[in-house]
């Protein structure tokens, strides 16, 4: 080790001398960050319980209602357990957390849980497509932009990603509803799918693509792929916007580069010298930025699931905040927090396989 | 005249600027052999951007000549996709330093066997063995490991080793070195040098030092130009250059330290503005 670092800094003369390659996979920063996981989730389950304590809407209250008595009352909030100290609480949710146990929705008389396993599949296939969508265009967008750069194709690229950020995603939504379902039929309306499929797909993944699949029944699927593609494409147009610019600035940095002068020496057109080499140096950056477009897509784009009637999880998130349903609240505040963790130890786990330096 | 390699008449290279062109290199004229020439001068006096323009990698600049003749081509007249054949093929460039040279996140071998790949059809196997032998020509030990290392795994002076059989693996006629040691330990430096003599010397590579090291180039290569300001102000062998007539290059020999030389101060440039001044010098 101390020998290799030694050559690489060249205080050794070269001859010969060849660092000791460390192939061996290195294990410790991985039980690092499982380490650092671990502290964030329970920084995140603490956040998630005081919320739930500090909120202003009463627990109690919204389950005995109004007119209730003062024994009912007093005896519910027994039973949540609510006349304990703080920290015998908090360990109490720690334990439901860990065993599952999500609590009751006051609104649906549901586990949590449950109706969550029912929002969310219809926002992870959302948000699936629309960054698919985002990222293909935004990056080949972005690279064009680059190698053009200060000519008409910059310049066309520039203003359409512009509109795609300035322009407000309900009205860019209802535009499309608009022009693509009315005027030209081309795409399914609102909905995930035309009504009168509705309940022919048993629910197995909760994810539509998928049940119909597995249900053999193709007209279910294209009725389905038919009502997703218009808002997918409208979310992942809004989110490439910055996937865009942030290509267009990465690739700028990496063209001005010495070893593109290299490629360029060696004989290979412009083409192949982006591709195959300035692009695979901002692979690491672009999984950043996808990675939190992706994520804030995932929290659920509460406009454009309006203006869709999207089942999501963002209309539910937006209507359970609205009615204080906290034990909702919660757990998605809760789902919201692991789907960022997870993003970021899979981008971190992409750089190890992009970048040879990070190994 | 078969043996001329290249023969450069009048080149220019200018930039668009604000209100008119600024001119980086101004009637520089030379013609080169089988045969191993300097161009030094300070920063800024153009030669790097001579030798990048005689591969035309200057997208954003205005190269003009009233000759630019490679072996037999025309090289200012050539479409871009009959350049791509030339660069890297029959005319190559060893950069500065392979710290930034070389891509950080391919493996070395891999880029080394791509320059052979790009004009040779040939499978990745026999590109492999091409580029391995090419490593040992570059006196590399251990060829086989160093090809799958990744640039930071290596030292600067293996980096640049690896840079020189990039760029010779195809058997060029001509190579542009720019600055090829200047980001190497002293140490290293000498070695990368012979390695870089021998292999221009048997193959009969016609070779341009780009340098600021007057010394070096003095040592190394069989005549010198002397760029000051974007033009070629002198022409000398290597070995006269103690003869040198124009002010600049003697005021840059006054400037070198000698060993065993006295301990005074050493004389400093004192440049004029009338060394600006239009100047041709054929060599």
């Amino acid at each position: 080790m101390r020998r290799s670092k030694i050559a690489r800094w060249g205080l050794l003369p070269a001859a010969g001398e060849v660092p000791a390659p460390r192939r061996k996979l290195n294990l410790r920063p991985i039980g690092a960050q499982l380490f650092t996981v671990a502290v964030t989730l329970f920084g995140l389950l603490v956040l998630t319980f005081v919320i739930g304590r500090m909120m202003p809407a009463d627990p109690v209250r919204a389950i005995v209602g109004e007119d209730a008595t003062r024994e009912t009352y007093e005896m519910v909030f027994r039973q949540l357990g609510l006349d304990r100290p703080i920290w015998e609480q908090f360990f109490i949710y720690l334990r439901d957390v860990l065993t599952g146990n999500f609590g009751v929705s006051i609104r649906t008389g549901q586990p949590v849980i449950q109706d969550i396993l029912h929002v969310l599949p219809a926002t992870i296939e959302l948000a699936t497509f629309a960054i698919l969508i985002g990222a293909t265009l935004g990056v080949t967008l972005g690279v064009v932009a680059a190698v053009n750069k200060d000519r008409w194709p910059d310049h066309l690229v520039r203003v359409f990603s512009l509109m795609g950020h300035s322009m407000p995603i309900f009205w860019t939504g209802m535009i499309g509803l608009l022009l693509f379902y009315a005027y030209f039929g081309w795409v399914g309306g609102s909905g995930r799918m035309e009504s009168f499929y509705i309940g022919l797909v048993d629910d197995v993944t909760g994810f539509l693509l998928i049940d119909s699949i597995i249900a053999g029944d193709w007209d279910v699927f294209w009725s389905a792929l038919n009502h997703l593609i218009l808002p997918a494409s409208i979310l992942g147009y809004s989110s490439s916007a910055y996937i865009t610019r942030m290509t267009r600035s990465f690739m700028l940095d990496q063209i001005n580069q010495e070893y593109i002068t290299t490629a360029r020496v060696k004989g290979l057109s412009s083409r192949q010298t982006i591709w195959r080499h300035a692009f695979l140096n901002i692979r690491v950056q672009l999984v950043t930025i996808v990675a939190l477009a992706y994520g804030s897509l995932l929290e659920g784009a509460v406009l454009i699931e309006t203006v869709f009637a999207w089942p999501g999880f963002g209309q539910y998130l937006t209507s359970n905040l609205l009615i204080g349903d906290m034990n909702a609240v919660m757990t998605c505040v809760l789902i919201v927090g692991v789907i960022f963790i997870a993003l970021n130890l899979i981008s971190d786990m992409l750089y190890r396989i992009f970048d040879p330096r990070t190994r | 005249m078969s043996d001329t390699i290249l023969d450069v008449k009048k080149l220019c290279v200018s930039y668009r600027g604000e209100g008119g062109y600024n001119h980086a290199v101004r009637n520089v004229s030379f013609t080169l052999g089988r045969e191993k020439l300097g161009i030094v001068g300070e920063s800024g006096s153009g030669k790097s951007t001579v030798g990048r323009a005689l591969l035309r990698l200057l997208p954003t600049a205005e190269i003009t000549a009233e000759k630019l003749r490679f072996e037999e081509l025309d090289v200012l007249a050539l479409r871009e996709k009959e350049m791509l054949k030339v660069r890297g093929r029959r005319m190559s460039m060893i950069l500065q330093d392979p710290k930034f040279s070389l891509n950080p996140i391919r493996r070395v071998g891999e880029q080394v066997a791509e320059a052979y790949l790009t004009h040779f059809k040939c499978s990745k196997a026999e590109a492999r063995a091409k580029a391995i032998s090419m490593l040992e020509a570059v006196q590399i030990r251990d060829c086989e490991r160093v090809y799958d290392l990744y640039p930071h795994e290596v030292s600067g002076g293996m980096g640049q080793r690896i840079m020189i059989a990039m760029m010779l693996l195809t058997d060029p006629d001509l190579v542009i070195a720019d600055e090829p040691t200047s980001a190497l330990d002293v140490t290293v430096r000498l070695q990368v040098l012979n390695i870089l003599d021998k292999l221009v010397s048997e193959r009969g590579i016609g070779l341009i030092m780009i340098s600021h090291d007057l010394n070096l180039v003095r040592n190394f290569c069989d005549r010198v130009l002397i760029m000051y300001a974007g033009q070629v102000v002198e022409s000398l062998k290597a070995s006269e250059l103690h003869l040198a007539q124009h002010p600049y290059t003697q005021g840059l020999l006054a400037a070198q330290p000698r060993i065993g030389g006295g301990r005074g101060r050493l004389s400093v440039l004192n440049r004029r503005p009338e060394w600006k001044e239009p100047i041709e010098v054929q060599a």
